[in-house]
């Protein structure tokens, strides 16, 4: 309920300022199409942008799930149907390997100016996207079940596994760990966290050769493994949909979440008062000793298409600049996301991103044959995990699918 | 019929079958048959929030002329269909000459992950159809021995399984036989066992999509033979009854026989969306136990990279599994046909 | 009907025992569904204990009651359910008709040919229809950016149809196999054309298939996510891909109740549906496919 209440405040309130964001977006004529993803932070700054709209200006959102289905055929014909994608820093790449999104320097050169050089994102040099807020999995315990073990928040994944232990050992929990270790894009995504942080490389640098299939491969595994003798034996199931559904039954103690799936669990629907009251932040986990965070940041940007006139391509970019300008973050937009803009002001729920900004932890790779990767792990690490082949055998079979994929990309030869 | 009257009587099927299935399959085709361009790659540094890193990028500039030149892309012949993510026919090979025994050369086979994905769909469909016919035609006898008044809404709730939108139809279910939901509990009791979870062994997580795939299309199989049985000729019944056929033998030799074409009917729409079967993998996150030919597809198109040239192989491919499967039946068709 | 009443006692009772379990089976996940929608979301799908669904002890705590509307509410009103409703209500009465016109032709001509092409047209059809349906919308998206089709409701209605036609050309083709051929063909002895003679002689005997094979082409519309979901955009969602939107990639909460208020809200009204053709369903198929 209170997330519609926010949005619909939020669309009433860039309602209630159109008149005077109209003047501010600068904008005479054009036409302005977004597409992507349909959280709430994303329905906010379409609703601002779509405050530009007016005279000659038409702009319309097309926010859903499926939007990386849609939005490269979307981008793709001439004139392109949407003029802008609001995309990941691992979406960015399908746009940017298809050649449908333009650079954007002479636009901001024109007009963004003020817009913070943090949030451009740059590509060999041209700015491709301009990001808005920033997400992160980092670790999220129960400080009540903590304090009755008698131990401090952990700190790596080691920590993790003894406090666990000690969970069980007492009779606390039977499963104290949770994890979004679904089949598929979530598994591929904690193996990637995980292997990032032993300290490993994905590719030989330069090239799409895959090199996962090796020591830091393996520890990455097994630690994995290891976590998932602590996790409820359905793991295999859990997004991060139902991993917060065991968090907020009280099952689960410790576990890696998105930071922006935790003002979920904080807020008092769909828990008792004594687990959502005693949902705590943590930073980054950290594995072996790399010293890097066995997490990935992310970010959050719009692009501007590349088959669109100039005149759709300025309205596009000053319309998508009101949507993300430091005046649409409000009492009700503020706690949406870990936004980027200047004026943003951290509640206790981004903690645990900020933290994981601070500790310098590695940005999901934005690379043309990561999706590839992902896909290919997401496949395979299942067998790992329920004890049908050895961590090598799956390395070797997650190297030997993506080097296919890759070969029919036209990555490899 | 006369070949122009059969034209312009056909014209408006064939046209939307032409324009919307036929050419996309001739698209998909060819899609098949070809690869992307060779990339060309750069090293490059990407700056955003969080500082900068080394990366690759692809060079735009140098790949657009190998597009301009083959904007069909690289031609590549059936090599993505003997590829090691399809028919992995060198794979195959080897692991033949290398294994030692059936049992191992199976196991072998079955972590790739087309022969994996053709395990489960083929059992599936091997289980799945029969039953779907038997529960469908003891279903059909069942309510035909209601009570008139009764029959509208004992056929409702009977059809239900078949047009609840699948989507949260199985989001329910999901919950249900979770450990702790009201089945999975249920489970738990009747076994005796409380660590009994569905969702965690592959054995048990087979169970269950084949479970959900009868109960889903139990009422399709059901309706069709209902109304079969509305038209059991009663005088060869009476017959068979005077000549003192027992009860059994009255639905063994006259009723079934007189459900045959019907059950042709039946199995050859449930053969074939049984062999395609996906939703229930996805709604029931059984992913990691169970995958399919749709499910490949899916995972080709729905990644950060689409493998437009995978996912169109595996389309094929799923023709010609169809293909094989139906010819049984198909045969038989063509010998009725004009009859 | 006369099978039924010479049952013996003990067989009544034993059919009557499958029936009730079966039916258990079958509406069961609906009724519960149906009272959870009352609920709150930490009650529907608690994972401490399945019991506080049926207590509803956060209902109670959250909203101060032991049922609520909430879902509904948020569902109808806030969300705009009845845009949805409305266009499933377009599509499923655009996609059941044209369907239908096409179909009674094209299933007519193939009835009543005698010719090997007319077999080969059907089997392409079938063998058309085992493409994953996930393959052709990936193939529609460009062209139909490309053109600016992108997008209507009617663009979807087409392509729902053509989809469609395969299933609907199979049946009606069995179910007009089973009209006596010396129907038409005397009438085009007295003078009539093929057309005419399907208009006055065909048309009026082949309404119980036709409403069999409608029934199913509307489940079908009704029912499609995979073709609704990619090719509608937002206004022009039908009721399937809104519901799933309600969903989404991250639950937000509370819009996983929408989700649980419009699923019963989309099953009732088959509810009625079900009830009024019923007969039709039986004796439509009783005419049509029973010689396959």
């Amino acid at each position: 309920m209170k997330t519609f209440k926010t949005i619909a405040v939020g669309a009433a309130f860039a309602a209630l300022f159109s008149t005077t964001a109209m003047a501010a977006c600068g904008i005479e004529s054009g036409r302005v199409s977004i597409v992507g993803n349909e959280f709430p932070a994303i329905q906010s700054i379409a609703a601002a942008a779509a405050a530009c709209a007016g005279g000659d200006v038409t702009v319309e959102s097309n926010l859903t799930a499926d939007h990386q289905k849609i939005n490269v055929a979307g981008m793709s014909g001439d004139p392109a149907e949407y003029t802008t994608a609001v995309v990941a820093n691992s979406s960015i790449v399908a746009l940017i390997n298809e050649d449908v999104i333009r650079p954007l320097d002479d636009l901001v050169a024109k007009h963004g100016q003020d817009i913070p050089k943090h949030q451009l994102i740059t590509v060999d040099g041209k700015i491709m996207a301009v990001a808005f807020m920033a997400n992160a999995q980092h670790l999220v315990y129960r400080k009540d079940i903590l304090e009755k073990i008698g131990m401090d928040a952990p700190t790596s994944y080691e920590e993790m596994l003894a406090a666990a232990a000690k969970i069980r050992r007492e009779g606390i929990l039977d499963y104290p760990v949770g994890g979004a270790y679904k089949a598929g894009w979530n598994l591929a995504q904690e193996f990637t966290n995980m292997y990032i942080g032993t300290g490993g490389d994905f590719f030989e640098p330069g090239t799409a050769n895959v090199s996962i299939n090796n020591e830091n491969g393996i520890a990455a595994l097994e630690m994995m493994k290891a976590l998932t003798a602590y996790m409820n034996p359905d793991y295999l199931t859990h997004d991060s949909n139902a991993t917060n559904a065991e968090v907020e039954a009280g099952n689960v103690a410790l576990l890696n979440m998105w930071g922006s799936r935790t003002g979920n669990l904080m807020d008092d629907e769909g828990a008792e008062e004594d687990v959502y009251s005693n949902i705590a932040v943590g930073g980054p986990l950290m594995v072996g000793g790399s010293g890097r965070p066995a997490t990935t940041l992310w970010w959050d940007g719009w692009t501007v298409a590349k088959n669109i006139s100039d005149e759709d391509a300025e309205a596009t970019f000053l319309a998508m600049k009101a949507g993300i300008s430091p005046d649409m973050l409000n009492d009700e937009t503020m706690s949406q996301a870990v936004w980027l803009m200047p004026n943003f002001e951290a509640s206790p729920v981004n903690e645990g991103v900020l933290a994981t900004v601070a500790a310098s932890a590695t940005p999901y790779p934005m690379v043309p044959f990561q999706g590839l990767l992902h896909t290919a792990l997401g496949d395979n690490i299942a067998d790992f995990l329920k004890g049908d082949e050895t961590a090598k055998q799956t390395l070797a079979d997650i190297e030997a699918a993506y080097t296919v994929a890759a070969t029919e990309k036209g990555f490899l030869k | 019929m006369k070949h122009s009257s059969f034209f312009w009587f056909v014209l408006p099927s064939a046209l939307l079958m032409l324009l919307f299935i036929a050419l996309p399959i001739v698209s998909v085709v060819t899609q098949s048959l070809y690869t992307a361009h060779e990339q060309v790659i750069v090293e490059v540094e990407n700056c955003g929030p969080f500082g900068c890193t080394k990366s690759t990028a692809i060079d735009q500039e140098a790949t657009e002329t190998l597009r301009a030149a083959e904007p069909l892309g690289k031609f590549a012949g059936l090599d993505v269909y003997t590829d090691r993510n399809h028919l992995a026919i060198s794979e195959v090979g080897t692991l033949w000459v290398e294994s030692d025994g059936l049992p191992d050369f199976g196991s072998a086979l079955m972590n790739l992950p087309f022969y994996k994905a053709m395990g489960f769909t083929l059992s599936y469909t091997a289980i799945v159809t029969p039953l779907t016919i038997i529960l469908g035609f003891m279903i059909a006898l069942a309510i035909n021995s209601v009570a008139k008044v009764f029959r509208g809404p004992t056929i409702f709730f009977s059809l239900l399984p078949f047009i609840i939108t699948p989507l949260v139809g199985s989001l329910v279910l999901f919950w249900m036989v979770d450990a702790r939901g009201i089945l999975g509990t249920g489970l738990q009791w009747l076994s005796g066992d409380p660590t009994l979870s569905v969702k965690a062994s592959t054995g048990l997580m087979w169970a269950m999509l084949m479970t959900y795939g009868v109960w889903h299309s139990a009422p399709f199989a059901f309706v069709v033979f209902y109304a079969g049985l509305q038209t059991v000729n009663q005088d060869t019944i009476e017959a068979a009854l005077i000549d003192g056929a027992s009860r059994w033998e009255r639905i063994r030799y006259v009723v079934i026989p007189h459900l045959t074409p019907l059950v042709t009917f039946v199995a050859l729409i449930q053969l074939m969306d049984n062999f395609r079967v996906f939703e229930p993998i996805i709604s029931f996150s059984a992913e990691a136990h169970a995958t399919s030919l749709s499910y490949a597809i899916f995972n080709d198109l729905g990644g950060e990279t689409r493998l437009l040239s995978s996912a169109a192989a595996t389309s094929v491919l799923t023709i010609v599994g169809v293909a094989i499967l139906l010819s049984p039946i198909l045969v038989r068709t063509y010998r009725d046909f004009g009859k | 009907m006369s099978i039924a009443t010479r049952r013996p006692l003990p067989v009544q009772l034993l059919a009557m025992a499958f029936l009730a379990i079966w039916l258990i089976m079958a509406a069961f996940p609906f009724l519960w569904t149906l009272w959870g929608s009352f609920k709150v979301e930490g009650d529907f799908f608690s994972k401490a204990d399945w019991a506080q669904s049926l207590s509803g002890r956060l209902t109670e705590i959250e909203t101060g009651a032991a049922f609520t509307g909430n879902g509904y509410e948020g569902a109808w009103i806030q969300e705009e359910f009845w845009r949805a409703a409305l266009n499933s209500t377009i599509v499923c009465i655009c996609v059941v008709t044209i369907s239908l016109t096409c179909g009674t032709l094209g299933g007519y001509a193939l009835s009543r040919s005698p010719y090997r092409y007319a077999f080969w047209f059907l089997l392409f059809a079938l063998i058309a229809r085992a493409m994953p349906h996930m393959t052709l919308v990936a193939g529609y998206l460009l062209p139909f950016y490309q053109w600016n089709l992108w997008g209507h409701l009617s663009t979807t209605i087409i392509v729902l149809v053509a989809i469609n036609q395969p299933f609907t050309l199979w049946m009606l083709h069995a179910f007009f196999k089973n009209i006596p051929k010396d129907l038409d063909e005397s009438a085009m002895v007295d003078g009539c054309t093929r057309f005419q003679a399907f208009r006055h002689v065909i048309i009026p005997v082949m309404w119980p298939g036709v409403i069999t094979t409608g029934l199913f082409s509307f489940l079908l519309a009704y029912n499609d996510f995979a073709v609704t979901t990619m090719l509608l955009n937002k206004e022009n969602q039908t009721m399937v891909p809104k519901l799933a939107s309600f969903l989404g990639t991250t639950q937000t909460k509370g819009n996983v109740m929408f989700a649980v208020a419009a699923v019963v809200s989309i099953t009732a009204p088959l509810f009625v549906m079900v009830m009024v053709f019923q007969r039709q369903i039986v004796s439509g198929l009783t005419a049509g496919a029973v010689k396959g």
